[in-house]
């Protein structure tokens, strides 16, 4: 007997609701924008400058205490936050310092990191510094536009290449999925306020490309099935073809949530909310593969006719045969 | 129909078993690391028994290319600097002076006048002669290589109610500013070598920046002492001393503190008669009193310009001045011919070696200013490659298992396919020399996930088409040959926002596209190719009439 995720033949009927889901994504959408003009994202210091300090200490780290080491210097904005990880054994008590950028300054300053270092050491000899990162606010605010360059090329580049190769309402379908993952993905970081860095930029992208795999999955055997059931409304095509991809779907998006896991519960805290937004991502982007690009394909229609050659005549797939 | 010929099977088991060597040595990088450390000494310094120990590790004649740890994984320094090249304009300008003043000494005698930065004035004493000084101030330019401005000249001359105004074209500016980068970027190269670091990466980016990363090195702090001081040597003549650093020092020169005396201040004249470029050599050394100093050595023209000068200028005070502070002001006791000296100052031991190698490797053309520094520890470094490893071999794990239970022999088909893709991965990881960091452990980890989906798609299609019973050797064709147009373009759309991610992205971001976008490649080969190739032998050897899956 083999295992199965979904059962062979299923019949859901996805659209029968597909304006309650249309709108159920939409508001989700309005809040995760509201929680982010809110509250903001609580940007790292890849994004907005400062300096990080990671401590370790064999005691275990009492916030006030370091707090009141830092204090004396006047560095304005200081957070202290305690990071915990199974991993860490008895020994290990790690503490994450934050700096905001000093204002005078453009460029990095030892001065300031030595000074921390040893106003942490006075008050605890034992403490180590492993790790210690400064970006100047110059840098930080390239680092910003060129991570929003990224994700806008990105979803451009997708937008282009989807148009090409099916009809510009699958386009649109995919990419409204697409930004609706990334402001999804976005509001949750602002709503936890999970530290955003440059590495969860690449997480964005990555959840961008899974979800877009997803969607190009179940657009391919829509349009498979709309050449094969010429005569079928489109809301059953669309039905059809998402009950007959719903196994691999699943599949896929389990194998990934598996080794996703195993990574965010084994692969130590550095990486952790880089993961996070990955595993997020995956259920986002499964759910909108399915509720958000197929209903924005069913809200538009498509172009039927496939037997007329048609003006992008190379959209089509000539006999690829590897 | 489920044919593939001798050849493609070939090709298929070669690149297998290609990549897969290509691997190998990452399963035993320390080894491998000291087999590759000993082979670079033994071409640079000549063989030892223990070199040749260590050089027997591993066997020369298998590949030896690793993947290259980022600094997240083995612990470092990571420094952004921008160079100041706007810095070198003033120089060129301070340059400039002593041959305009010389070209006209014939003509009229002119005065040095107060500018703003970039900009040398000078008045003429007699403004009737303008028209001819103007041409000979011109005839000192010289015509800049440019690819783009052909024939343009490296300053502009203008002239102005008796004074003339010599500014930098901007023809020379960018010319400089390229000088000014490579220079940069050479002198950066040769101190990080002196101090003797293994593989530091040194890499310009965008006009004005250098990225340095060293491996293994304490701190960025470290890094910037040996990097962050310019190490401009000059030897000026001192005018006077005074207390008082903000008090006008007189055109042509400079009000300069002194290194260890607070409060004093030379004034000196801000050409200098030699400077640190000339040097030919650099040591730590002692002075007659036994404390720390440095000796030097000038090339044949600086010791002859230093000969001369303190041939006519015994008695008199003259300044070494390291980076605008006057490290000594010894009086010339008598003509020094030979062009070697020591440079002696309030010096630890330390400082005296350290200012060696920094005059030995020459200076920096220009100021940096640091943008961005990262230090992280070897320890952290460590917990995460420690991390990492356990977090890929459960993952890796898991979805055998999941797999296998879930499509059975083809499952099985599935899991040798995915060993060898992350083989194969790892192999032109190794093949380009791409660093592995942090993020890219995790990209090895999402691959391992997503790698299955060409196999669950084409599975999933057989299934499709078995139901339709058309027999198993025509449903296995079909699942192929009707999967592919999804499994390309779902990961052509995931490599594009790869190359994107590679072309934008920085540091960790380029580390973690790199083995998405090689991921992407490696599972599609081996999902289109390896796994059809295994079910195809298999079919051959069995001939199921039915297949289960």
């Amino acid at each position: 007997m083999r295992l199965r995720l979904v059962k062979q033949n299923t019949n859901f009927d996805f659209f029968s609701r597909w304006k309650l889901w249309l709108g159920i994504s939409g508001i989700m959408m309005v809040v995760a924008l509201a929680s982010f003009a809110m509250q903001g994202l609580n940007y790292g210091i890849d994004f907005r400058g400062g300096t990080t300090i990671r401590t370790e200490s064999p005691r275990p780290v009492v916030i006030s205490e370091y707090r009141d080491a830092i204090a004396t210097l006047e560095l304005g904005d200081i957070t202290i936050t305690e990071v915990f990880d199974p991993q860490f054994g008895p020994e290990q008590n790690v503490a994450m310092i934050r700096i905001q950028a000093q204002d005078d300054q453009e460029a990095v300053t030892s001065e300031l990191i030595e000074a921390v270092e040893g106003a942490l050491q006075a008050a605890r000899p034992d403490i180590k510094f492993i790790s210690v990162e400064s970006v100047g606010p110059k840098v930080s605010g390239e680092l910003i536009n060129t991570a929003v360059m990224a994700v806008a090329l990105a979803i451009g580049a997708v937008l282009i290449y989807i148009w090409l190769r099916f009809e510009w309402q699958f386009a649109a379908g995919a990419v409204l999925a697409l930004i609706h993952d990334v402001v999804l993905t976005i509001g949750v970081f602002s709503e936890v306020q999970i530290r955003f860095d440059l590495a969860i930029i690449a997480a964005l992208l990555t959840i961008v490309g899974y979800s877009l795999n997803d969607t190009v999955v179940v657009f391919d055997r829509v349009r498979e099935n709309l050449r094969k059931y010429k005569k079928r409304p489109l809301k059953e095509v669309l039905n059809m073809s998402i009950n007959e991809t719903l196994s691999r779907t699943f599949m896929t998006s389990f194998t990934t949530l598996l080794a996703l896991i195993a990574l965010f519960v084994l692969g130590g805290d550095v990486i952790r909310g880089f993961v996070f937004a990955m595993i997020w991502g995956v259920i986002v982007g499964t759910y909108s593969s399915i509720f958000v690009a197929s209903s924005v394909l069913l809200y538009f229609g498509v172009k039927r006719d496939w037997s007329k050659p048609d003006a992008n005549a190379g959209n089509q797939y000539a006999n690829v045969d590897a | 129909m489920l044919q593939i010929s001798v050849w493609k099977r070939l090709a298929i088991w070669l690149t297998c078993a290609v990549g897969l060597l290509l691997a190998m040595p990452n399963a035993f990088y320390g080894p491998v690391e000291s087999h590759n450390d000993a082979v670079k000494a033994i071409e640079l310094s000549g063989n030892t028994p223990e070199l040749d120990a260590q050089r027997a590790l591993w066997p020369d004649f298998l590949p030896n290319g690793l993947v290259n740890l980022g600094l997240d994984l083995r612990g470092g320094a990571h420094l952004l600097a921008e160079v100041r090249v706007d810095d070198v304009y003033a120089a060129r300008l301070e340059a400039m002076w002593p041959e305009v003043r010389d070209g006209l000494r014939a003509l009229t005698p002119v005065r040095r006048q107060n500018a703003p930065d970039g900009e040398l004035k000078v008045r003429l004493n007699d403004p009737e002669k303008m028209t001819q000084a103007l041409a000979i101030v011109r005839g000192l330019g010289q015509p800049v290589q440019t690819l783009t401005g052909a024939g343009a000249n490296d300053i502009e001359v203008s002239a102005n109610d008796g004074v003339i105004t010599v500014v930098l074209s901007d023809a020379e500016k960018s010319a400089t500013d390229e000088r000014t980068m490579q220079q940069s970027l050479e002198i950066i190269r040769r101190r990080i070598d002196e101090v003797g670091t293994r593989e530091p990466t040194i890499q310009r980016q965008g006009s004005d920046r250098i990225l340095i990363q060293v491996p293994g090195i304490g701190s960025a702090a470290e890094l910037k002492e040996i990097i962050g001081t310019t190490a401009q040597l000059t030897f000026n003549p001192v005018v006077s001393t005074t207390s008082d650093g903000s008090a006008n020092p007189g055109v042509g020169n400079k009000a300069v503190p002194s290194l260890d005396q607070p409060g004093l201040f030379y004034v000196i004249e801000s050409a200098p008669v030699v400077t640190g470029e000339e040097l030919v050599d650099a040591q730590p050394s002692f002075d007659q009193n036994g404390a720390p100093a440095v000796s030097f050595r000038f090339n044949t023209s600086g010791a002859r310009k230093f000969g001369d000068y303190t041939a006519e200028h015994i008695g008199s005070p003259f300044a070494i001045v390291l980076d605008d502070e006057v490290v000594s002001a010894p009086t010339i006791q008598s003509a020094i011919p030979g062009g070697s000296g020591i440079i002696t100052g309030n010096f630890s031991i330390e400082e005296s070696t350290r200012l060696s190698v920094l005059l030995r490797a020459g200076a920096l053309p220009a100021k940096l200013d640091f943008l961005e520094e990262r230090t992280i520890g070897p320890e952290l470094g460590q917990d995460s490659i420690d991390a990492g490893k356990v977090a890929t071999m459960v993952a890796f794990g898991a979805v055998l298992f999941f797999m296998w239970a879930a499509y059975g022999l083809f499952g099985i088909f599935a899991n040798i396919a995915l060993i060898i893709n992350v083989g194969l991965m790892f192999g032109l990881l190794s093949l380009i020399g791409a660093t592995l960091t942090l993020p890219g452990i995790a990209g090895i980890v999402l691959t391992v996930g997503m790698a299955v989906d060409a196999n669950v798609l084409i599975f999933e299609r057989i299934r499709e088409e078995l139901e339709t019973s058309k027999g198993p050797a025509r449903a296995i064709a079909l699942g192929y040959e009707k999967a592919l147009s999804a499994i390309l373009d779902a990961n052509i759309t995931t490599f594009i926002t790869a190359v994107i991610l590679f072309a934008i992205g920085s540091g960790p971001v380029r580390g973690f596209a790199i083995t998405l976008g090689l991921g992407i490649l490696t599972s599609v080969f081996t999902a289109i190719y390896v796994t059809r190739l295994m079910v195809v032998i298999w079919y051959e050897r069995r001939r199921p009439k039915t297949i289960e899956l």
